[in-house]
């Protein structure tokens, strides 16, 4: 500020203060020199006292009290000059709060400048009462101020001042803004085109509408409309787009204040606000730019809000979840912490249970957060029955995983039962009482907390269960409160005999017997009521009511034997919570017997063998149950190739002459691998059982009645044929290379020359995170490779590219193997998956002409740059389909060279880096007779090229899924049995060996 | 709505206060205090929002400065700290590449130009351009108002 010194120099003053002290000192003084100055106020010119009114401003910033010179602040209000009446005006605004007396003065100065013609002052005295404004300005301002928001005269920067005055003024005294005479005026407001009145008059509406939405109704459909024209960006001036986004506070306001209205009737409107909701929901994507990625989040949120309120359609609220599933698994820490907020608004029906289990993964910190408790809480009372077990059971992990303290857990699973006792199941309270056991600060705390409960009226069987256990072993602890005596916890616990069922029963019988045991001194009124109640039961028809009920009755006859027979529970041994245990079994048979599911969908004739090796870690041993297996196994996979009728004709002869080409255990991995099917899921009921046992029996319980029983091996099986997979990425550049439940590994490829990039997309398909991904690249010896860094993690529901280099060396049809494995869960989840980028991906597709070809034909001559060989057991393929295939894997097919009709002649070129690009020729010369063999003939300048391309082609064209060596990378290529060719001599009644003799 | 705005320095010194709802001297000191002491020691990697209190304060850092706005729970959060970064841009714009120097100095252009931004609580103008456009024309006014104060036919018709 350019003249005001004295201003400047004393902020230097200021930061040049070593300490607080000498800040003070210098605030005193210049506070004194102020006082001095305003005393003999005569002389002070409006520019002095300008000066100390920042001055004060800037001390009262500092924190310092400065209870003197309000007067002079407000006086400024009526100065005739703007640049006083300006300090006058912000000073005021920010010293003052709407309470202070000196405020009330300025009340009329202000209304003249308010109604005043002077724009400039208007808007300074609507900033002041918008910004300070008390119930008085509100009585006698509210009409002038609403004048000037609807008046055609009032040029924009006075009428949104105007608007967030009267919503100052409004929530100061509600009753200025009558909703009978106003709505018309308000929704006139909402056609403004100016989005600066329109942003403020927003405003406004939200306001009003949240005191009370009736009457308001006209703005409802302007509302959709200002949001569509935003959304669409219609009409949205430059300025008002925010990292181009149509302003972003406006449309958060305008979907703010459809919230308040309870519901759109006119479905039109309904529409078109789903419309642009849709739009939304679906246009928004995490971006780089924080303040876009803020922005239209917070678009983003307010429509997700909109929707919950709405009660969208099924569909829209899953696309919610979806979303929100997605922020939380974001690293950006604000949309992270949205999504959980915004959490316990979307949890509908079953969708939550999904939400959840993202939750329990990942949000561990979060959940000490009252907010989400409470609404977990709130939603078990209203959430539907079936879910509510599930649901129910999460809480209780999640209340153990992450509470801060003991005391806690015990508080919110009681509250559990007491809120939803019918879906918690039992493994639940015995957790409860297995952490109560072995901490022992936590028994009298238990105790009386269980003995708070069973003073209500109506309690749940399993607090019942629950309290009666924890109060037979330490209700003695309480010995000494009101209303904990041995006899009062026995009547209070046997009032409620009455009400429960019979597997409750022996479990009071059991309490029943501790307290007498504890009861010191004995108390022979109780042994006498307990001992009635021993006797009732001892002709019960339950045997394990009337065992308990004689076994007690003697055992307490004995005095001191009961004391050994009924001790203290022991401590339970720790372990793995036993609800974790419980879910994850339960998730596991989810997942079995979807496979079984799908196992059953597959071709009838698709081999299914059951493999009880896992397939995780190294590959198993192959194990075939007989030879039968073996072909069975072709002919299905055969099957996905050829139509069925093809198989069947398909002479059996010839596919155990090509089997016996193949090393046969390998060939076996390939077919058990993908067909294998888990075994029968593994029988729940069995498990559910020893809990129904140990329901009635609570001083047997102990550490196994809660742990489940044993570890079960997770197995995760593919979705799909892996070979089937490959070979088709073989022949094109993108498509799926592997899929299980949880994660499915796309592929898309470039080629170029000699060089290759393929780009895996690992893409998680569950809503817990896919931890320990590892992929590790077993390259052949003649590929180059180089594997982008592939994350630890998965996020739920992402996608994670990881792109691969490739680089041929040399011609080879030896295969790269993806060593891929990641963890879900706990399980270790591993796939060796062989790699599209095979020799063919290296071939450029070359269409030569006869002038072209015949020459280089000729050329080549013989051994080693041209082999030939007599193919058996070839796929059964017309001429056009067999151009096709050789098309496919890029060695193209020159029409009409040939001049029988029977053969094809093609060409191509191959890259690597050792040779320079090689013309590649080959030649098929069929027999229409017999469509499974035919004559193989390739050339080319380089004698392995040659070699492997024939052998390559050979492999296209029998039906063998090829490179099945690749599953063992180990083994040599040369040294491969499938390397050596039948080599038959060449016939020389062979039609074709003559004919190729000519060529 | 925002019920205060608060700038605060690295070293918990205050450099703009704007109160929207009613707090006393005293009370304000106190928030300032309390809340300044929660948001300078957050962690930088945790997100914008502190639960405070019932309310919701959120902050962003620039620089040395921490700007922090207190909103209602069921607020839009992320509305608020664009609405933070909306002003920053502003001051930017203004200062040219802005500094916690010019704040300090020019503390009243900070106040000038957030009471163009705000009012009650609530935004009121989101062009950028506009709010430059309004803030200039108070500056001419006021070099206008000096001009005249300095011309000596003023300072006669003071004198007389």
């Amino acid at each position: 500020m350019s003249g005001m010194r004295g201003l400047s120099v004393f902020i230097s003053d200021i930061r040049n203060c070593q300490n607080k002290e000498a800040e003070r000192l210098r605030v005193d003084k210049e506070l004194g020199n102020i006082r001095t100055c305003f005393k003999n106020d005569k002389g002070l010119t409006p520019y002095k006292k300008k000066k100390y009114v920042w001055k004060m401003l800037y001390i009262h910033m500092l924190g310092y009290d400065v209870d003197f010179g309000h007067m002079e602040a407000v006086s400024l209000i009526s100065a005739p000059k703007y640049p006083e009446k300006q300090v006058g005006y912000i000073v005021t605004s920010c010293l003052l709060n709407e309470n202070h007396d000196f405020l009330r003065l300025a009340i009329n100065a202000v209304r003249n400048d308010i109604i005043g013609r002077n724009e400039t002052y208007q808007c300074l005295a609507l900033t002041l009462v918008g910004n300070i404004g008390g119930r008085e300005f509100a009585e006698s301002l509210a009409p002038d101020v609403q004048k000037l928001l609807i008046s055609s005269s009032c040029r924009p920067l006075v009428r949104k001042k105007a608007a967030l005055c009267l919503l100052r003024l409004f929530r100061k005294n509600p009753d200025v803004v009558n909703a009978d005479g106003w709505a018309d005026r308000m929704a006139q407001l909402l056609d403004e085109r100016d989005l600066g009145v329109l942003t403020s008059s927003m405003s406004l509406l939200v306001s009003l509408v949240s005191n009370d939405y009736e009457g308001y109704s006209s703005c409802l459909p302007k509302c959709v409309k200002i949001l569509e024209r935003l959304a669409r960006n219609q009409d949205v001036p430059q300025e008002y787009t925010y990292y181009g986004i149509p302003s972003p506070w406006l449309q958060v306001k305008t979907m703010r204040a459809l919230q308040y209205f309870p519901t759109i009737e006119d479905p039109s409107t309904r529409r078109s606000l789903f419309e642009v909701l849709q739009r939304i929901l679906m246009g928004t994507d995490v971006v780089k730019n924080v303040n876009k990625n803020n922005a239209s989040h917070a678009v983003l949120f307010e429509a997700l809000s909109l929707v919950m309120h709405l009660n969208a359609e099924k569909e829209m609220m899953s696309q919610c979840v979806a979303l929100l599933g997605k922020f939380i698994s974001v690293r950006e820490p604000n949309i992270r912490y949205l999504g959980l907020d915004c959490l316990p608004a979307v949890f509908v029906g079953e969708l939550l249970i999904c939400f959840m289990e993202c939750v329990m993964c990942q949000m561990q910190r979060m959940f000490n957060r009252s907010s989400i408790r409470k609404n977990i809480m709130q939603y078990l009372s209203t959430a539907e029955f079936s879910m509510r077990e599930e649901l129910s059971l999460k809480a209780a992990i999640l209340a153990e995983k992450f509470a801060p303290d003991l005391s806690w857990y015990v508080d919110v699973i009681l509250q559990l039962i007491d809120n939803a006792g019918d879906f918690v199941s039992d493994d639940i309270w015995f957790r409860v009482v297995q952490f109560v056991t072995n901490n022992e600060d936590l028994q009298p705390y238990a105790a009386s907390k269980v003995r708070e409960y069973m003073d209500k009226i109506a309690i749940h069987e399993t607090m019942v269960k629950v309290s009666a256990y924890i109060l037979g072993e330490y209700g003695h602890l309480l010995a000494r409160r009101p209303g904990c005596s041995a006899r009062e916890l026995f009547g209070i616990l046997h009032e409620k005999l009455p009400t429960v069922s019979s597997p409750t029963i022996p479990l009071l019988l059991s309490t029943y017997a501790k307290l007498l045991m504890h009861a010191q001194p004995p108390d022979i009124e109780l042994q006498k009521q307990i001992w009635n109640v021993f006797k009732k039961y001892e002709s019960s028809i339950d045997v394990e009511i009337q065992q308990r009920a004689v076994e007690y009755f003697e055992l307490s006859k004995k005095g001191a034997a009961l004391m050994d027979v009924l001790a203290e529970m022991p401590k339970f041994p720790e372990r793995q919570s036993s609800l974790i245990k419980k879910v994850e079994d339960v998730e596991d048979t989810a997942d079995q017997s979807a496979i079984k599911l799908r196992a059953q969908q597959l071709p009838s004739n698709a081999l299914v063998l059951a493999d009880p090796q896992p397939v995780n870690g190294t590959p198993p041993p192959l194990k075939v149950p007989s030879i039968s297996g073996i072909k069975v196994g072709i002919s299905s996979n055969w099957l996905d190739h050829e139509s069925a009728s093809q198989t069947q004709s398909q002479p059996n002869g010839d596919l155990s002459k090509v089997q016996s080409q193949i090393p046969s255990a390998d060939l076996l991995g390939e077919m058990v691998d993908p067909l294998a099917i888990e075994a029968p899921p593994v029988d729940m009921g069995s498990h559910q059982r020893v809990y129904r046992e140990e329901d009635g029996i609570p001083d047997e319980v102990d550490g196994t009645a809660i742990v489940p029983i044993g570890d079960q091996a997770n197995k995760v099986e593919p979705i799909g044929n892996i070979t089937e997979r490959f070979n088709a990425l073989c022949l094109k550049d993108s498509g799926v290379l592997y899929e299980d439940p949880y994660i499915q590994i796309g592929v898309k490829a470039e080629w170029r020359g000699h060089h290759g990039r393929l780009v895996l997309f690992l893409g998680n398909k569950v809503t817990s995170p896919l931890t320990s991904v590892q992929a590790l690249i077993l390259p052949p010896a003649h590929l180059k490779l180089e594997l982008s860094l592939v994350p630890d993690t998965i996020p739920p529901r992402a996608q994670v590219q990881c792109p691969l280099e490739v680089m041929n060396i040399r011609p080879s049809r030896d295969v790269a193997v993806l060593d891929f494995s990641y963890k879900f869960g706990t399980s270790m989840v591993s796939a060796k998956l062989r790699l599209p980028a095979v020799l063919n991906k290296f071939l450029q597709p070359l269409q030569l002409t006869s002038e072209e070809f015949f020459p280089q034909w000729r050329s080549l001559s013989g051994p080693p740059l041209k082999l030939q060989e007599v193919v058996r057991g070839v796929r059964p393929l017309s001429l056009s389909e067999m151009e096709n295939l050789f098309n496919s894997f890029r060695v193209t097919i020159c029409p009409g060279l040939d001049p029988n009709p029977n053969n094809l002649v093609a060409s191509t070129t191959f890259y690597s880096e050792n040779t320079r690009p090689m013309l590649c020729l080959a030649r098929i010369e069929t027999d229409p007779a017999d469509r499974t063999q035919l004559r193989l003939t390739v050339a080319s300048g380089d004698s392995t090229l040659t070699f492997e391309l024939k052998e390559f082609i050979k492999e296209q064209l029998i039906a063998i899924p090829m490179g099945s060596r690749a599953l063992v990378p180990a083994v040599p290529v040369p040294a491969a049995p499938l390397a050596q060719p039948p080599s038959p001599a060449v016939d020389a009644n062979d039609p074709g060996a003559m004919l190729a003799g000519l060529l | 709505m925002i019920h205060f705005v608060l700038l605060v320095s690295r070293q918990g010194k205050v450099r703009l206060t704007k109160w929207y709802s009613p707090y006393t001297q005293k009370e304000r000191s106190k928030v300032i205090r309390e809340l300044s002491g929660v948001i300078l020691n957050r962690g930088p990697k945790l997100c914008n929002f502190v639960e405070w209190r019932g309310y919701k304060v959120v902050y962003k850092r620039y620089a040395s400065l921490y700007f922090c706005m207190c909103i209602d729970a069921e607020d839009n959060e992320l509305e608020v700290l664009e609405i933070i970064h909306h002003y920053v841009e502003i001051l930017d714009r203004y200062f040219g590449s802005v500094c916690e120097l010019d704040l300090i100095f020019h503390f009243h252009k900070a106040y000038y130009i957030l009471d163009e931004l705000l009012i009650a609580g609530e935004l009121q103008e989101s062009s950028k351009k506009t709010v430059a456009r309004i803030i200039s024309a108070q500056d001419q006014m006021v070099e206008a108002a000096k001009e005249e104060a300095g011309s000596i036919s003023y300072i006669i018709a003071q004198t007389t």
